[in-house]
């Protein structure tokens, strides 16, 4: 413990207050000073830089709305239906407490892809920021499951058909496929049991673990210090004192420039709750507004804006896709072997896991591969930070078409995300198998290609100049 | 002995005692993993169901709810019955070979696969992600369809196809036919869905 500290006799209330507390409570003192008034960032953020804190505002509105929510709804098979529409009816300010939460899902997604597209572009999950990067793509993970899970919450059509068609999905695994989807839904059908234990999760277990994990990938970040724009590391050029020349205080400096974010965020966020909550049926989907059916399934299935890419992924994987896969290990396991660079033993083994693969992709349905594939797309992320060979971080030194090849990324998840909305046709299902295999394609011939051609030097320091 | 000495004996009681913290901790994960399984009223919840046929005319479907799944109950024409003929070659699986214990009772596996040749009895849950595929029961060339269209079922999830007999067509994401519940006849116009024992 640190000295104990006696305020001058003539000291202020308030100064010989923060004294009393500082002698008693120290962590809170050097926390602030860690994570706020001496934690320095990079004085060059730009637009994309907003994301992070906005993440957290809308982590905090679906919290509190979230609490008040739970204050009317029935987990009930019976009931819930219902009592979201009393909340939406009858609950004073129920409608807009409601509002706020069902477009801050949609919120939530919108800021986690464009603060992980800014990772993307700038490499900040590039040494040492490896575990920044994964606490992150954790994150996004619970995220996906908070949103499926209360998604069945106000059990309508949608809720139903949906989580009917996704825990469906575990049960294509082999061997403990159907017996682990029984697990989750905890009767032989989705149902009350089902609404039950979701609502557990969604509202105690997956959110603890949610802000355990943001406080992770937080720690993580502050330990290592913030990526900027440049990819340069700030903290190689110090001053006398030892603070980065190119840092500044992260408050006050950024705590303002993050309220302008936080207001233009709120702008939106409020038009989008007070005209046009249900965005069209992408944030509400009309079908929803149906009271769950077990014995009818809508006409067109759809899930919500946020899955479909993935779930385009999903769809693509038909017989067709699969012998295509087999084709392209089979390929890649012949060029290995004749271009590869690696020893006899390693070419061997590659060839071995390549037979296996190919062996293990006819033995299965193509429905379980799906799953896979879906999985897969998610889970390929975690390994971003190794993938990523480019001797430079930022986008703004790789070669010029580099920024192709992100751009076609970026149009390529737009378009599976349109897809993914879309009914299933001839035409669009060889379209999104073109865009499952663009999707792999870009990550696992990333560190082939992200070593390629020519790169820019990278300055000392980070550009920026003061307005 | 000295302070920095390592004294085994004690380093073996700690790894016994981590151990056997171990063995405790995933004994008691046992009961919260095993809560999650359905409970005793869920499985005593598959009661079976009487359904009453009698007024249902030829070419006209009911659906019941069994196990709180839709059950379809078809009364199928004599055209509808003669064109399972002709998608004998069309459907994967037309004589219900594939897991028989799970998806056909014994009585079933045949061409119409329902104990009578006009009745078909069958779980409106598509083999491939649960949805409820649609009755298209109208013969003919229809959107979404094949041309050659025999009358049948048609999922709007993935556009798997099933034939009248729920047989699943070739080439679609459904990888099965449509289940054959447990069904039998109390009397010509009482149906029992959920169990054929004392048949």
């Amino acid at each position: 413990m640190a000295e104990f500290k006696e305020a001058p006799a003539d000291a202020s209330l308030v100064a010989k207050t923060t004294v009393w507390f500082e002698n008693r409570f120290p962590t809170a003192f050097a926390e602030y000073k860690k994570h706020l008034s001496e934690y320095y960032a990079p004085k060059n953020f730009n637009f994309w830089y907003f994301f992070g804190s906005l993440a957290i505002l809308v982590l905090a509105i679906q919290i509190v709305t979230g609490i008040f929510l739970v204050m009317h709804y029935k987990p009930d098979a019976n009931l819930a239906f219902a009592s979201v529409e009393y909340i939406m009816r009858d609950v004073p300010g129920g409608w807009i407490i409601r509002y706020m939460h069902s477009t801050g899902a949609s919120a939530f997604f919108v800021v986690v892809y464009l603060h992980m597209y800014r990772g993307l572009i700038y490499g900040s999950y590039r040494k040492p920021r490896e575990l920044v990067w994964i606490f992150g793509v954790a994150i996004f993970l619970c995220l996906m499951g908070e949103a499926f899970m209360g998604y069945l919450l106000p059990w309508g059509q949608m809720s139903y058909w949906g989580a009917q068609v996704i825990i469906n999905l575990f049960a294509a695994i082999p061997f403990v496929g159907p017996d682990l989807a029984l697990l989750i839904r905890g009767d032989y059908v989705v149902g009350d049991a089902t609404l039950n234990r979701f609502f557990a999760f969604h509202v105690i277990a997956i959110p603890l673990v949610l802000i355990g994990l943001v406080v992770a990938h937080l720690l993580a970040l502050h330990d290592v210090g913030s990526n900027n724009p440049d990819g340069v590391e700030i903290k190689a050029t110090k001053d006398a004192t030892g603070k980065p020349l190119d840092g500044i205080p992260f408050h006050p400096y950024y705590t303002v420039h993050d309220i302008l974010g936080v207001s233009v965020f709120l702008m939106i966020f409020s038009a989008i709750v007070f005209f046009a909550p249900e965005m069209g049926g992408y944030f509400l989907e009309f079908n929803n507004f149906i009271p769950a059916d077990p014995l009818k399934t809508p006409a067109h299935i759809a899930p919500v804006w946020y899955f479909t890419p993935y779930y385009s992924m999903l769809r693509a994987t038909t017989d067709v896709m699969v012998n295509v896969l087999c084709v392209i290990f089979a390929l890649g396991a012949v060029l290995a072997f004749i271009k590869g660079s690696m020893s006899g033993k390693a070419k061997m083994a590659m060839a071995v896991g390549a037979l296996v693969a190919i062996a293990l992709l006819k033995t299965f349905d193509a429905k379980f591969w799906g799953v896979v594939v879906m999985g897969a797309a998610v889970v390929i992320l975690f390994f971003l930070p190794w993938l990523d060979q480019s001797p430079v971080k930022s986008i703004r030194y790789r070669p010029g078409w580099h920024k192709y090849v992100y751009g076609v990324f970026v149009v390529n998840f737009f378009i599976l995300g349109w897809l993914g909305i879309e009914p299933v046709s001839e035409g669009k299902t060889l379209l999104s198998q073109v865009g499952t295999l663009y999707y792999f394609g870009f990550f696992m011939l990333m560190p082939w290609w992200s070593r390629l051609g020519e790169f820019k030097p990278v300055p000392e320091r980070v550009v920026f100049n003061a307005h | 002995m000295s302070q920095d000495a390592i004294d085994p004996s004690r380093r073996a009681w700690i790894g016994i005692a981590c151990g056997a913290t171990a063995v405790g901790g995933v004994a008691t994960a046992v009961p919260f993993v095993a809560s999650f399984a359905p409970s005793e009223r869920a499985k005593a919840a598959g009661a079976a169901v009487e359904v009453d046929i009698s007024s249902l005319k030829a070419g006209e479907m009911a659906t019941v709810e069994w196990r709180g799944k839709p059950v379809w109950i078809l009364k199928r024409t004599p055209e509808q019955v003669e064109s399972l003929k002709k998608t004998d070659a069309k459907v994967a699986d037309p004589e219900s070979k594939r897991k028989p214990d799970e998806l056909t009772p014994e009585y079933a596996r045949n061409q119409h696969r329902s104990r009578k040749p006009e009745l078909l009895v069958a779980v409106g849950i598509c083999s491939h992600l649960g949805c409820s595929p649609s009755a298209k029961l109208q013969a003919g060339a229809q959107p979404s369809l094949p041309d050659d269209w025999q009358g049948g079922f048609f999922c709007p999830c993935h556009g798997s196809t099933f034939d009248l007999a729920g047989r699943v067509y070739k080439n679609v994401p459904a990888p099965d036919n449509l289940e054959i519940p447990p069904h039998m006849f109390l009397s010509d116009s009482k149906l029992l869905i959920g169990e054929d024992k004392k048949a």
